[in-house]
């Protein structure tokens, strides 16, 4: 990992959230600073209660390692470690973890005196995690509706959390979430074939500039966003459907408890045709 | 114009808006919950304290009828034309007789089923039904033990004070469907109450009259050389999965674990009993109520002319056990209840 001749000019001290200069320093190519070293401990602590909750289980098939969270009769409450508290620190830990690195890439947007657009979009992401683990468990009563800690066993809960609204498709938040996701992976898709179809030509073949990537989508659908464009677009869509996806599960539960399909006979009774 | 247009959009969209968000069914914390299963399955039932206060004043019980003095003649020997209550005494017989105008027609009463002047007199259709219903229930509370299990069930179970129950369905219900060249979607895309507001089948209930196989789920993942079951069988499945579901009240995890539908021994003891149900409930409309068509007016019957029948609604009402499990039949082992020991 050589660093480049000139990075050493970005590298300035200060800037930092907390004030003052603790760990504000950079190992090899990575900034640590405070929320830096934040983000390690959490991030060993709460691998160590992984590794010590599988350790205690009955199996180490990685597929199969389950670290559920406590029943429902201890509410809000701690558990007892191995029958959920250890599902309790490992989400501390990771909440832990995630705002670290959101507040550590906070840090290095402001040395380099960038908008803070990196740690926005991931705080996203963050808050959907969140909405899943505690948002919703608060608002329904108990820590045991987060979900578990396992490859196949969070898919688990996410199936049956989804047939306890009978059919999870007719979710309108679900709906848009979906949207977005997909037009994500649309746009992501038509940008990143446009970028290169256009700057990395064949060899001994020219290099086509932005003009021609703006001229082929106008000649294709009328219209191009434009290069800074399709990185709001971009932002937006992302955004939206992590945004959208922690809409519909905190829906789910604490706001609606009969099937999803049923929320739709607001459509069905509208005055018009009813 | 185009800003005609803008503010009609923000018009309709506005309208749309506050629609769907006061759109009944809503409901805010605190949720009741139950868990099943392991922490972390998600197999859970959820309700509120205004939804489940709401269960509990429709499953009120009926005004009691005291319990008939033992010993006496049989009404068989006191009264004429007693044709299905041979066993029973005159003073249980009267007794029965009480609690069933009680709850099948209390505003009607005895005229409903006699006629006044004649009690014997077979002439009013709803007698010869109402002989036909107490045979059924000694039916369901002495053969169906594996649905019903010793809380069995009395008239008052499905009736609730009306004379014909509130759930009952016919063939043909719903949207009128075109025949023939213009038949496009069996009855798909019409939600109703009946398929839980979906766009599959409106008529969920076709399989609780015949033999056919409700099990369209495939037994491994991607199998090979088989098509599976159709689309058609599929949705009919489903369609019938939740009105189950509004019958009892209850979501898709009350019975299966998701993981697997169709898995036995990852499903909960209740999948046992609702399997026992849809029999319970084939054999009832086969054998007890389509049989009345011939018997009932020409109003009771559904449009394709056939007698109104069962399904899970029937008698659970929205709730998982009917009555909230309170069992009326132990006090009526005129109707085969079994009493309590």
């Amino acid at each position: 990992m050589a660093m480049l001749n000139f990075e050493k000019r970005y590298r300035v001290r200060g800037g930092t959230l907390t004030g003052g200069d603790l760990f504000d320093f950079w190992f090899g190519p990575f900034y640590v600073g405070f929320f830096g070293v934040t983000t390690l401990i959490f991030t060993l602590l709460g691998v160590a209660m992984i590794v010590y909750g599988a350790a205690i289980g009955p199996t180490w098939n990685v597929w199969q390692i389950n670290i559920a969270p406590p029943d429902l009769k201890y509410g809000l409450a701690l558990a007892p470690l191995k029958e959920g508290g250890l599902w309790q620190i490992i989400t501390v830990c990771a909440i832990g973890a995630f705002v670290s690195w959101a507040l550590r890439q906070a840090e290095i947007a402001r040395k380099l005196g960038m908008a803070y657009h990196v740690p926005i979009a991931f705080s996203f992401a963050i808050f959907a995690y969140i909405s899943l683990v505690v948002i919703r468990p608060v608002l329904m009563g108990a820590w045991g509706f987060g979900f578990p800690y396992g490859i196949i066993s969070h898919l688990d809960w996410v199936s049956n959390t989804g047939y306890q609204y009978l059919h999870f498709h007719y979710n309108p938040a679900h709906m848009i979430a979906i949207t977005f996701f997909f037009t994500n992976a649309l746009a992501l898709s038509m940008h990143g074939g446009l970028i290169l179809s256009a700057s990395n030509p064949p060899k001994g073949d020219r290099l086509r500039e932005t003009e021609y990537e703006d001229t082929f989508f106008r000649d294709a659908i009328g219209y191009s966003v434009g290069t800074l464009g399709i990185h709001r677009l971009g932002m937006f869509l992302a955004v939206s459907a992590a945004f959208w996806s922690a809409v519909c599960i905190l829906l789910s539960g604490p706001f609606w408890t009969h099937g999803w399909p049923e929320w739709w006979n607001w459509w069905l009774n509208l005055p018009i045709w009813r | 114009m185009k800003l005609a247009a803008a503010f009609l959009g923000v018009v309709i969209a506005s309208l749309l808006t506050i629609a769907m968000l006061f759109t009944a069914g809503w409901v805010r914390p605190p949720i009741l919950s139950t868990q099943v299963g392991f922490r972390g399955l998600a197999m859970n039932q959820l309700t509120t304290p205004a939804a489940r206060s709401k269960l509990e004043l429709a499953n009120a019980l009926p005004e009691a009828v005291p319990p008939a003095e033992p010993g006496g003649p049989l009404a068989v020997d006191t009264y004429k034309n007693v044709k299905v209550l041979t066993d029973l005494t005159t003073v249980q017989f009267n007794t029965l007789m009480a609690a069933i105008t009680t709850w099948v027609a209390p505003n009607e009463g005895c005229g409903y089923c006699h006629n006044t002047d004649n009690l014997a007199d077979d002439g009013i259709y709803a007698k010869t039904v109402a002989r036909r219903m107490i045979q059924m229930t000694r039916h369901v509370n002495k053969d169906w033990k594996a649905h019903v299990a010793n809380t069995g069930v009395v008239c008052w179970t499905c009736h609730r004070g009306n004379p014909v129950p509130a759930n009952v369905w016919t063939n043909g219900m719903g949207w009128p469907q075109a025949g023939g060249f213009a038949t496009t979607n069996y009855g798909m895309g019409h939600p109703d109450a009946a398929n839980g507001s979906t766009a599959m089948t409106q008529d969920p209930y076709t399989a609780l009259n015949d033999k056919s196989v409700i099990r369209v789920q495939a037994t491994k993942a991607l199998p090979a050389n088989s098509n599976g079951a159709s689309i058609f069988a599929t949705e009919q499945t489903y369609s019938l999965m939740i009105a189950m579901s509004q019958g009892l009240g209850v979501n898709c995890v009350f019975c299966h674990n998701s993981r697997e539908f169709g898995q036995w021994p990852e499903s909960t003891p209740q999948r046992l009993t609702a399997w026992h149900g849809i029999q319970m409930v084939r054999d009832l409309n086969g054998a007890y109520l389509d049989p009345l068509k011939t018997v009932l007016p020409a109003s009771r019957l559904g449009p394709l002319g056939d007698a109104p029948k069962l399904n899970c609604a029937t008698c659970h009402q929205g709730a998982n056990k009917p009555l909230l499990g309170v069992s009326l039949a132990k006090d009526y082992p005129e109707l085969g209840g079994t009493p309590a020991k």
